[in-house]
């Protein structure tokens, strides 16, 4: 006699719900894939490469074609060179058509050779910074501007190209050695740090301290809420720059208040001056940011049960009791997920820096770095160095973030 | 601490240096004139106040409202909370004596309410302490949130001469008419901010109609379906949030450079919803999980397919939750710098947020800057008061990205 088995392994069902499933994925996957992992992929193999802006093209051949002399020494020239100064580049030709009314006076030189009225030139291999130089002796019955048109009429097309430095397949650790050495690279992440912490810790005690405010119903509740959100709606590009205005230290209506109250006797340049930027952009961060932790803390809070309140006072707790004893631990669970949250957030942060002070007087953190590197020094290569450092601080955090939020939110 | 005669002083005291800035800064801001709180004198004047509130409880008595009348006639002389500059028009100091006193009285009145003079509970401190703070929070946070717009707004209509003789007066002179929109008029003519207006409306739009039709058909895979990699792949969203925008910029600058991509519309249209998927995906997804599956399980016994499903039963029933996310998605879109920045140089392809960073040069006036940045932000803050609802919905539900 057979005993009844649960089935096991995977049904035709299910077999189709997860065809079904990926199906639905794939559009996402594709895209995600192309332009998050691929670009994350290509940033770890620059890193290891001395790629400078410049080399974003490769190098090529470039002609210039022009018409010289005149009379008996009337010649057509042609200037072919390597547009990359140390690279190599094969399989070099020229070709081009020789204007009809135009006779050749001498025998082509060596690499050339013309068929009917096409010219075709072989140069071979051009070393780095090659040029080469093509002299044809013409003999003509046109008068000269009609010339100079027919003449630069046909343009002449070059071939050939050279490796880029990108798909070589040397790596060198050059970049890396670069960034750790002198102590630049240990202030920036100093900077960052700092950055980091008082931001998100900051962010985090403005929107507690908003969000107990607004923990009541009361008329117009709404409207306050939403107002308190406008430095975290607002383009960032809008708020910066209103803060670049707002403490110009020339016309800055902040230094003419402070002058003004006698806090000060001459205008501060606060985002100038060494660790002044610094604090300022940490505030700015906070500024922008507590809205988003308020309204997260807010939700939470009005999720609390009332009923552990009513208990509360039913004991006779104090308002200051509740809020230490009941509420906070409550909101413990919100306030570390927001915590290892904005503290990514925080340390990836570009924008903000980059607008208010570019990263001068001391505020240069870690992804200010990266574009300092890539853009301004036009170094790629070390641009990448930096980024793959950002990333791998980053996995050490998103390592804690998924075993606490995976606690929290069962994810 | 916990005597009325202690508290109500104290607190009367630190009520009036709030009250005596918040007052001084915004004639200040009003007129362009000088008003300086004097912090010792706020806090003797506070004091006595605050003695004066907890002796007596009647909420107008008498002695109540002489303090106060002492308080703001002293401001003609050198012994107020606020000394004004010599020169001051008479009707300035005035409306500042006003809007001190009334402060002082309904602030004083509303913190120290139900607070004896004697020896207090524990409960009758501590309210008095947070009623206090509720108003100190109020007050500083609408002011460190109102200042920038304000300043941001009043500076595009000023002109530059007037900025660098005072930059505190931020009067406007009616009189000037339609003069006062110069900087305005001027963005719209010469700059083109009308065409760059319209170029990032419509890749916002764009946008976020191509991040709906990628993440909700993955958003629905991620929630209903059971597949191997489901958990793998949700963390996995989330992760991608964590990759540092610039970090991405690089190797995509490389590669639009290379393929021709750069400072082209396309181009940028290509990559804003990319930046968005993850977090339209993962804000969906949470979303469709709540929703009741028992109408969908219906709808598939009556014979529709997992697509029709969709289509018919979960779409119109996540309208609201789609009206969040666009929103959303509709915002980052709208207030994406860096991108813009790094890929478009060609003026005549720019999106706001970068005409706006071409405004911040030196050879530019402020005015234009600010005029531009105000262009920026309004369409933005008019879409969020008028639906505040939904994208104070969404921004709860998706804003793990900063």
């Amino acid at each position: 006699m057979s005993t009844a088995h649960p089935p096991t392994g995977t049904g035709a069902l299910a077999k189709r719900e997860a065809r079904l499933a990926w199906g639905l994925l794939a559009p996402t996957l594709i895209s995600v894939a192309l332009v998050v992992v691929l670009p994350l992929l290509a940033v770890f193999w620059i890193s290891f490469k001395p790629f400078t802006l410049s080399d974003l093209r490769p190098p090529a051949p470039i002609v210039r074609e022009s018409l010289r002399g005149s009379g008996e020494e009337m010649r057509i020239e042609y200037r072919v060179r390597n547009s990359s100064q140390d690279e190599m580049i094969s399989g070099v030709t020229l070709s081009d058509q020789l204007p009809e009314g135009v006779a050749l006076r001498e025998a082509l030189p060596e690499p050339c050779r013309l068929e009917g009225r096409d010219l075709f030139c072989d140069f071979g291999e051009m070393a780095g910074g090659a040029r080469e130089r093509l002299r044809l002796r013409i003999a003509t019955d046109l008068a000269e501007d009609v010339l100079e048109e027919v003449v630069e009429g046909s343009a002449p097309v070059v071939t050939g190209g050279g490796q880029s430095v990108l798909s070589s397949p040397q790596l060198s650790l050059e970049n890396y050695k670069r960034l750790f050495d002198g102590g630049e690279f240990w202030t920036v992440f100093g900077i960052t740090l700092f950055y980091t912490v008082f931001g998100t810790i900051g962010a985090l005690v403005m929107g507690l301290f908003a969000a107990l405010l607004l923990n009541k119903s009361f008329k117009g509740q709404g409207f306050i809420r939403g107002l308190y959100l406008f430095p975290y709606v607002a383009p960032v590009i809008a708020v910066a720059f209103t803060w670049v205005t707002l403490f110009d230290p020339f016309s800055g209506s902040a230094n003419a208040l402070l002058i003004q109250m006698g806090v000060t006797q001459e205008a501060i340049n606060f985002f100038g001056d060494r660790p002044l930027a610094l604090i300022m952009v940490t505030v700015f961060e906070i500024w922008r940011y507590f809205p988003l932790s308020f309204l997260f803390i807010l939700a939470r809070m009005q999720s609390i049960d009332t009923a552990m309140y009513e208990a509360a006072d039913m004991d006779g707790a104090s308002p200051f009791q509740k809020f230490w004893l009941l509420s906070l631990p409550q909101l413990l669970g919100i306030l570390s997920v927001l915590f290892l949250l904005r503290f990514i957030w925080t340390f990836n942060k570009f924008d903000d820096i980059f607008l208010l002070t570019g990263g001068n007087a001391g505020t240069r953190t870690l992804t200010v770095n990266v574009y300092e590197q890539a853009f301004a020094i036009s170094n790629i290569g070390a641009g990448a160095a930096v980024a793959v450092v950002i990333l791998l601080c980053l996995l050490c955090f998103s390592f804690f973030f998924f075993k606490f939020i995976s606690r929290e939110e069962g994810l | 601490m916990r005597k009325g005669y202690l508290t109500g002083p104290v607190l009367g005291a630190l009520w009036l240096c709030v009250m005596a800035t918040t007052v001084a800064v915004a004639m200040s801001f009003a007129t362009g004139a000088a008003f300086r709180p004097q912090i010792g004198l706020c806090l003797i004047w506070g004091a006595v106040g605050g003695l004066i509130y907890v002796r007596f409880a009647a909420p107008h008595a008498v002695a109540r409202l002489v303090i106060n009348a002492l308080m703001a006639l002293a401001m003609m002389t050198v012994w107020g909370p606020i000394v004004t500059g010599a020169d001051m028009a008479l009707s300035a100091v005035v409306v500042a004596m006003a809007a001190l006193a009334a402060g002082l009285h309904f602030g004083l009145a509303a913190i120290l309410h139900d607070t004896p003079f004697g020896a207090l509970t524990r409960h009758e401190y501590e309210a008095a302490v947070i009623r206090f703070l509720t108003g100190f929070g109020y007050i500083f946070f609408t002011a460190i949130v109102l200042i920038p717009f304000y300043v941001m707004v009043m500076t595009s209509l000023k002109s530059q001469q007037a900025l660098l003789q005072n930059p505190l007066d931020f009067s406007i002179e009616i009189s000037k008419g339609t003069e006062l929109f110069r900087s305005y008029v001027e963005l719209f003519r010469d700059f083109n901010f009308g065409t760059y207006l319209w170029t990032s409306f419509y890749v916002s739009v764009l946008t976020v109609f191509i991040t709906l039709a990628f993440s909700v058909p993955g958003a629905y895979a991620v929630a209903r379906f059971r597949f191997r990699g489901q958990k793998a792949f949700s963390r996995s969203i989330l992760l991608i949030y964590m990759v540092p925008m610039i970090v991405l910029a690089l190797p995509i600058y490389i590669a639009f450079s290379m393929t021709g991509l750069r400072n082209s519309i396309l181009g940028i249209v290509l990559i804003y919803p990319v930046t968005t998927i993850p977090v339209a995906l993962y804000m969906l997804q949470g979303y469709f999980r709540g929703l009741p599956t028992e109408v969908e399980e219906a709808g598939l016994m009556d014979g529709l397919s997992r697509l029709a499903v969709i289509w018919k039963i979960t779409l119109p029933l996540s309208l609201p939750a789609l009206a969040s996310v666009s929103l959303y998605v509709f915002m980052i879109a709208w207030n994406e710098f860096l991108l813009a920045f790094m890929l478009l140089d060609d003026p005549s392809k720019f999106t706001l947020t970068r005409g706006v960073a071409m405004l911040n040069s030196s050879e530019i006036p402020r005015q234009h800057l600010m005029a531009g940045a105000v262009i920026a932000t309004v369409p933005i803050m008019v879409l969020f008061l008028g639906l505040e609802r939904f994208m104070t919905k969404g921004l709860t539900a998706g804003s793990v990205k900063g």
